[in-house]
């Protein structure tokens, strides 16, 4: 057993920190949801609820907010999509080159966002790789617009960004399936697809349960890949907020849909996190 | 001690070999773990492959299964091939070591898994199962969940799980080791008077000798990936045809001696024999020596030799006491003997001669 002392000493620091940098802001920042600015762009502390009633008025909010979970969810599809099979190949068929695919998911992980992001605005745009490989093979004979500065372009971004998220965490959850328990399927009978549908994918449930909340999250609050590819018709909530809190200078509105989508998030959390314990056998 | 009728047994048995291991190699990274191995094993046999750890046995189980691929020879079941089928399709089901329970699946799902992925009709599924459960005492547990049970429940809705397949060899990778002592016994018989039940043939793997000779009609020794000797337990024990197989099932005694006309000399002890002359090995087991009556006229002693020791040492075992005797020159043999009561100094001890086996060295590796 640790003493009170060095459990104190482990416990505090790190308490504190989140306490001060996190909880104090968030609390302040809730206080700013029922503030309003007045004509003269100064912040009013008159209590009230106007700032959420606004965003159930105004179609804006609304049809952003829809777009961003639509986004959100499109991009954990498809990061399931990718890292699922990936993951799946590289426990159970990569043997040898194992260490060697791994670390090449891993590496994108170490490289900048924002280098990703241009890279992809390099790829895309109207002088971009993939229109002049287009052109070259006069598959299209001017340059294709909505390649670049759309809800594809962010999709596209983010799918690249985050798959490595969604992989990791079904790649161990699918090295921790026992291998007698494939070995058992094989011996009574169930073929390697049969195996894969009534063995694998259960037991890996949980991997895909955290891989798919850490893309859908980690999507639904990012601002800088619509920054970077997404154009007008591909900004999501989180640029929205971002601008409340710059140049429109409406903190109150921004620490509103802020805590809605702090809600939002930890609802999903929490309901996730359920969903996984009930899905974890030990 | 062999009887006609039980080698007429065995022969009959091997022809109508349900099982046809045929000169069987694996090897991995080039490491040769199985070399050579030839055996048949018949329909409803209870065959035990006997080894240490290391000796290949598990690999041979896994060949047989279909998670191994052999790198060499052939593996018949009926008259077909089975090392070219996948695991998938064998008549062969498995119990694990680890019992390998899907742990998302309820004690009744896991029985009725093999059912399902073979497409038994619906209907029977359910009735199946419980009198699979029903066979190893497991009825009332067909909805739990395996995490509720213990390691001797999960064993037997291993069993169930494999039986109900109702396969034609049942495969058990060392399924007794995991439990304690008493419960270990307890579901030694429980095995061997199920496999009476349902007729059939079971190949089980294990380390423990003891277990071997409890369960088996045959025991096939493996060493270092051969086979050293395959017989029926008391043959083994009684004949051994290495030292190894002498030393590995039962105690013995290795006496090296020197055979010159007829009489075996191994230190201060000599015995008539009938084998060749030159250096031999000779088991000798610690129960076949005995005290010696010590007014006895040596007239009628019959075949019977007699040496005399010095007790070194005796263990109290209840019914039989185990003694260390020195009989000269630091030769000690081991006796075990009705409990005489407490012993020491010199005594009379005496075996007969046709209870010294004689046995050929085991080549190393």
């Amino acid at each position: 057993m640790y003493s009170r002392a060095y459990k104190s000493a482990v416990t505090i620091p790190p308490l504190l920190w989140v306490a001060f940098f996190l909880l104090v802001p968030y609390a302040i920042l809730f206080c700013y949801s029922f503030w309003s600015v007045s004509s003269l762009q100064t912040v009013v502390h008159n209590w009230n609820l106007q700032n959420y009633a606004q965003l159930f008025r105004n179609p804006l909010y609304l049809t952003v907010l829809l777009r961003s979970i639509r986004i959100a969810g499109a991009v954990t599809l498809l990061a399931l999509l990718l890292g699922y099979p990936l993951a799946y190949y590289l426990s159970f068929h990569a043997a040898k080159r194992k260490d060697l695919l791994y670390q090449l998911v891993i590496i994108p992980l170490w490289a900048s966002y924002l280098v990703r992001g241009y890279a992809w605005k390099t790829i895309l745009g109207s002088d971009g790789v993939l229109n002049g490989f287009l052109q070259y093979l006069h598959i299209t004979h001017r340059p294709v617009e909505f390649f670049l500065y759309s809800p594809f372009a962010v999709i596209l971004t983010l799918t690249h960004i985050y798959t490595p998220f969604t992989f990791l965490p079904i790649y161990a959850s699918l090295e921790h399936v026992p291998g007698n328990l494939v070995e058992a399927s094989q011996d009574l009978g169930a073929s390697p697809f049969s195996t894969f549908l009534h063995v694998i994918l259960p037991l890996s449930l949980p991997g895909i349960l955290a891989g798919a909340t850490f893309a859908f999250v980690l999507t639904l609050g990012d601002f800088l890949a619509p920054l970077l590819v997404g154009g007008p018709s591909g900004i999501m909530i989180s640029n929205i907020v971002v601008s409340l809190f710059g140049a429109a200078y409406n903190w109150p509105l921004g620490a509103a849909i802020s805590f809605c989508m702090l809600l939002f998030v930890v609802t999903l959390l929490l309901a996730t996190e359920r969903l996984e314990k009930r899905f974890t056998i030990s | 001690m062999s009887s006609a009728l039980t080698s007429a047994r065995v022969k009959s048995a091997a022809s109508e070999a349900l099982l046809s291991i045929r000169k069987v190699e694996k090897q991995f990274a080039k490491r040769a773990v199985l070399r050579g191995i030839s055996l048949e094993v018949a329909s409803g046999e209870f065959l035990t492959i006997l080894g240490e750890s290391g000796s290949g046995k598990t690999t041979l189980l896994r060949l047989i299964a279909g998670f191994e691929q052999l790198d060499g020879g052939e593996i018949w079941m009926d008259g077909e091939r089975l090392d070219e089928i996948p695991a998938y399709r064998r008549q062969v089901n498995t119990v694990f070591q680890s019992y390998a329970i899907f742990p998302h699946l309820s004690v009744f799902e896991n029985v009725a898994y093999g059912l399902r992925a073979k497409a038994v009709p619906r209907n029977e599924i359910p009735s199946r199962v419980t009198q699979a459960l029903a066979m190893v005492k497991m009825r009332e547990f067909e909805r739990s969940a395996p995490s509720r049970l213990s390691g001797g429940q999960q064993q037997r809705v291993a069993l169930a799980r494999a039986l109900v397949n109702r396969p034609r060899v049942l495969l058990l990778d060392e399924p007794l080791s995991a439990l304690d002592a008493n419960l270990r016994r307890q579901m030694q018989i429980e095995l061997k008077s199920l496999q009476r039940e349902v007729g059939i043939t079971f190949i089980f793997v294990t380390h423990d000798q003891e277990e071997a000779m409890a369960l088996s009609d045959r025991i096939a020794l493996l060493r270092a990936g051969r086979l050293e000797q395959v017989d029926q337990p008391r043959e083994i024990y009684g004949c051994p045809k290495t030292a190894y197989a002498a030393q590995f099932i039962g105690q013995t005694n290795l006496l090296r001696a020197e055979v010159q006309e007829g009489i075996a000399s191994a230190g201060p002890i000599t015995w008539p024999t009938a084998g060749p002359s030159g250096p031999a090995i000779f088991s000798l087991r610690p129960e076949s020596i005995r005290l010696a009556a010590n007014s006895q006229p040596a007239a009628a002693r019959g075949s019977s030799t007699r040496f005399q020791g010095q007790i070194k040492n005796q263990t109290f075992g209840g019914a039989m006491d185990l003694l260390e005797i020195d009989c000269g020159n630091s030769y000690v043999i081991r006796g075990r003997v009705p409990s005489p009561g407490s012993l020491s100094g010199q005594q009379q001890f005496e075996f007969d001669a046709a209870d010294a086996v004689r046995v050929v060295e085991s080549s190393d590796t």
